[in-house]
């Protein structure tokens, strides 16, 4: 029987990718096991290993192909006794995924939005500076590597941080640059090397302790909370613990409840810690460097299915920005969203989406959740009256919690409508796709809300 | 800090020049007083299975290579998502050792590359390939997915996704043998990356201290995720780790599945009898990537091409049969029915539903309140 083969998906968020190289033609016998072609996903160069014997039947798919969809058929394989010349292509060599494939995450999404509004100026960014096009991921890592340049005391630690070049790519390149001193492997110790780094920190050095993702934090927390972000205070100011624990935080995609939660909440609640929880490139890079560089512990939270995406990011030399200041993405006047790393996207596209609807939302990306700007919440909500928060995370004492516990305590005469929160739904993470769709937050759900604080139903 | 050899397998580290000419365990070794099982594996390697047995074993070994080849294959396109990550090459270390149990009292946990072990209890492949697609009909019924599968009847406690936090899991399933007077033992795998997590050491502690019916099983694959043995330990030789704690150790070739097999009759023996616990390291390779998204750039082709040629537990066993009169034709037969088997558990668990959009919010406790 003819085999084919079809583009694989070779990631969790893998949706398309680039057919490189094939390493065979047809007429080749492979055994299982053999190399079939390279391909080039989001994230890195993968090997595409035939499971089957056989012949090499048809190339459908050439190589340097971009943009090749998973599922796609790429080549038939004849199996043991079939004659290849009879192998022909299918029908339809263009075969969409199928439909019980990872939902995308939303914001990847093109909703049939009206024009998207000019996204809100930073104030931080002087008028007519050259932009440029990074990724989170490079961004991320390009604000490390300037902070080595800068400071000899800054090194990274964490598990496959170093050869492996970052189980998420992001240390990528630093060990080529920086050497095996300042960028280190560990074990799958966090606990062991998160001590180490706080130790390090008190001893005058600048770690950078990164969690491959920080569910695994969990198993280190007591250092993060105990050791770092308690001996300042305990020692009466002596003793000072300046280190950034950094990794990917909240839900991934697919991977199940132990592998996805928001700590946004946990570590917020915590006095003696800093926690930084960015959503663009810019402010991921401009706030790394400001955590690299503050004398206190923090906490650095990024997500994992924004690596990837691309935005703009200010050509500057040496951009720091400042700690607890919230920014404006989108200014509006009927209602604000408050919200943070990657709900922001969802936020922007739901205040997309309520333009079309007549009603313009403001989008406030909190970026620090402790400490948290209240001044912004306090001066968008008296501008807009009205206050939905956008978070991806569970919604019992969330930050959204909190920025309801802020209005209603310093906003109340401002406020024509209850706040709403717009959160992950009370439950661990399922695996199934539709109950994991149904689990998260998303656009519409973001809508909705700001439709009801406006009384637009 | 050096850089890895890529080539080195088996051994992590450069082996002093004196253990390159015997065994990896020898008598004399004087850095491991705790050797009592060693010396009665030593003495007998290889389990003697009747050809029943030695058939069943390659059937159920050939069973988790092909589950697995198509598990890989949904993954590509796109039916599984997440994490997955396959067993192909580490066969004979579930069969060897579960095929020991005894199923009425023993109980198993283990990490997120636990199919194999599922399967190795004879667990219906559709259920379990049906949880890996997120369907109704799952073993989880589609909330757990690939690292997260359980099954209470069989007394499998699963399936989980944190590095070494089944191996403490382990000791508290051997305190409650311990505490119903059950005569069971558990047994609790985990990874060479994960024998470096502290709570590894706790459990062994507490373990030895109150006499645990507990195996521990570091299953030595090499590597952890792109870090090779011995980039992350400072003893690689595993089964010495017990030491400290006076738990005896083995050291086992994982990728023969009589090996193993009589390596678990000994300590199971040893445990069964209330001695304590036991720290089996078997040594076997993971032909695959970590998960299905890592690119392994850490090792080379040849060394997995290697380890397929020469070391392949189910390729070894396929001589054993064939010296017992087992032609070509009949193990072919017999590799057709199981793919038959795989194809319609991917059939299964392509076509079954998704959970019902209520079972969101079922399960999260037990009781109303
Ligand atoms: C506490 C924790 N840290 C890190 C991870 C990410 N992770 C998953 S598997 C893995 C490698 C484990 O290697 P090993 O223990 O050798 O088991 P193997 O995968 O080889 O079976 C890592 C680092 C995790 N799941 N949990
Ligand atoms: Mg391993």
């Amino acid at each position: 029987m003819a085999i084919e083969l079809k583009m694989p998906a070779l990631s969790p968020t893998m949706e398309e990718g680039t057919l490189a190289k094939w390493l065979v033609k047809e007429g080749d016998t492979v055994a299982a096991g053999d190399v079939l072609a390279e391909i080039e996903t989001d994230k890195a160069t993968m090997e595409f290993e035939s499971i089957d014997e056989g012949t090499v039947g048809k190339i459908l798919v050439e190589e340097g192909a971009e943009e090749v969809k998973v599922g796609t058929v790429i080549a038939i394989l004849a199996g043991e006794g079939e004659d290849v010349s009879a192998v022909s292509a299918p029908a339809a060599a263009e075969e969409a995924a199928p439909p019980a494939q990872a939902p995308a995450p939303e914001a990847t999404q093109n909703a049939a939005a009206p024009a998207a509004k000019e996204r809100a100026d930073d104030p931080e960014i002087p008028a007519g500076t050259n932009m440029v096009k990074l990724t989170l991921r490079e961004a991320l890592r390009d604000g490390m590597a300037e902070e080595m340049r800068r400071d000899e005391r800054v090194f990274v630690m964490g598990e496959e941080v170093a050869e492996y070049q970052g189980a998420y790519k992001v240390t990528q390149g630093l060990l080529d640059e920086f050497g095996p001193k300042r960028v280190i492997d560990t074990p799958i110790t966090e606990y062991g090397f998160a001590g180490i780094g706080t130790g390090a920190a008190m001893g005058g050095l600048r770690p950078i302790v990164e969690f491959m993702t920080f569910n695994f934090a969990m198993q280190a927390i007591d250092h993060i909370i105990n050791s770092a972000a308690k001996t300042n205070y305990m020692s009466g100011g002596q003793m000072r613990c300046p280190i950034v624990f950094r990794g990917p935080n909240g839900a991934a995609s697919r991977v199940g409840a132990q592998h996805s939660q928001n700590y946004g909440p946990w570590y917020a609640s915590v006095p003696g810690l800093i926690v930084i929880a960015p959503y663009d490139a810019q402010d991921a890079k401009g706030l790394l460097k400001a955590a690299i560089r503050t004398e206190d512990p923090v906490v650095f939270l990024e997500n994992e299915l924004i690596y990837g995406t691309s935005f703009e990011v200010a050509q500057l030399d040496d951009h720091v920005l400042p700690i607890g200041k919230a920014r404006i993405m989108r200014e509006g006047s009927d209602v604000t969203i408050v919200s943070y790393s990657i709900a922001v996207g969802i936020a922007l596209e739901a205040a997309d989406e309520l333009a079309g609807q007549g009603i313009d939302a403001e989008v406030l990306d909190l970026r620090t959740l402790r400490p948290l700007d209240r001044e912004a919440v306090l001066t968008s909500l008296a501008k807009t009256n009205r206050v939905v928060i956008a978070e991806e995370g569970w919604p019992t004492c969330s930050i959204a919690s909190e920025v309801i516990a802020i209005c209603m305590e310093e906003g109340f005469d401002h406020l024509d409508a209850p706040v709403l929160r717009v959160c992950n739904e009370d439950v661990p993470l399922p695996y199934a796709a539709n109950l994991e769709k149904l689990a998260l937050i998303d656009k519409e759900r973001v809508v909705a809300a700001c439709r009801k604080v406006c009384y637009a139903d | 800090m050096a850089k890895a050899s890529k080539t080195s397998t088996t051994k992590g580290k450069a082996a002093p020049a004196r253990a390159k000419a015997k065994p990896a365990v020898s008598n004399e070794d004087p850095n491991f007083a705790l050797r009592s099982l060693q010396d009665a594996l030593d003495k007998k390697k290889r389990y003697t299975a009747s050809e029943e047995q030695l058939l069943h074993f390659y059937k159920q070994m050939l069973l988790i290579r092909r589950f697995e080849e198509k598990a890989g294959q949904l993954y590509g396109l796109g039916l599984i998502g997440g994490f997955c990550h396959l067993y192909i090459g580490q066969e004979a270390v579930a069969i060897g050792l579960q095929s020991a149990l005894d199923s009425d009292v023993d109980s198993v946990i283990t990490g997120y590359r636990d199919h194999g072990h599922m399967l190795a209890y004879g667990i219906d492949p559709n259920v379990i390939m049906a949880e890996l697609t997120g369907r109704a009909a799952g073993i989880s019924q589609g909330k757990g997915g690939s690292m997260h599968m359980f099954s209470t009847e069989h007394k499998f406690y699963g399936g989980h996704g944190i590095v070494g936090a089944q191996v403490s899991l382990g000791g508290g399933l051997a305190f409650a043998h311990q505490y119903n007077e059950d005569g069971g033992l558990c047994l609790a795998y985990f990874g060479d990356g994960a024998a470096n997590q502290g709570q590894v050491y706790e459990t062994m502690n507490m373990a030895a201290l109150w006499k645990l019916p507990i195996v521990f099983v570091v299953e030595n694959n090499q590597y952890a995720m792109g870090t090779a043995v011995s980039r992350s330990s400072a003893e690689t030789e595993f089964y010495r780790r017990g030491t400290a704690f006076r738990i005896p150790g083995m050291k086992v070739n994982g990728m023969d599945v009589l090996e193993v097999r009589q390596a678990a009759e000994i300590a199971f023996k040893y445990v069964r009898e209330g001695n304590g616990p036991v720290l089996m390291e078997c040594n076997t390779y993971r032909y695959r990537g970590h998960s299905m998204s890592d690119p392994a750039k850490y090792r080379t082709r040849e060394e997995v091409q290697g380890q397929r040629e020469k070391n392949d537990p189910i390729e070894r066993l396929k001589k054993e049969l064939g010296s017992a009169g087992y032609d070509e034709d009949k193990l072919k037969e017999i590799d057709k029915g199981i793919r038959a088997t795989v194809a319609d558990a991917a059939d299964f668990a392509e076509s079954s539903p998704e959970p019902e959009p209520g079972e969101l919010y079922t399960d999260v406790l037990v009781e109303e309140y």
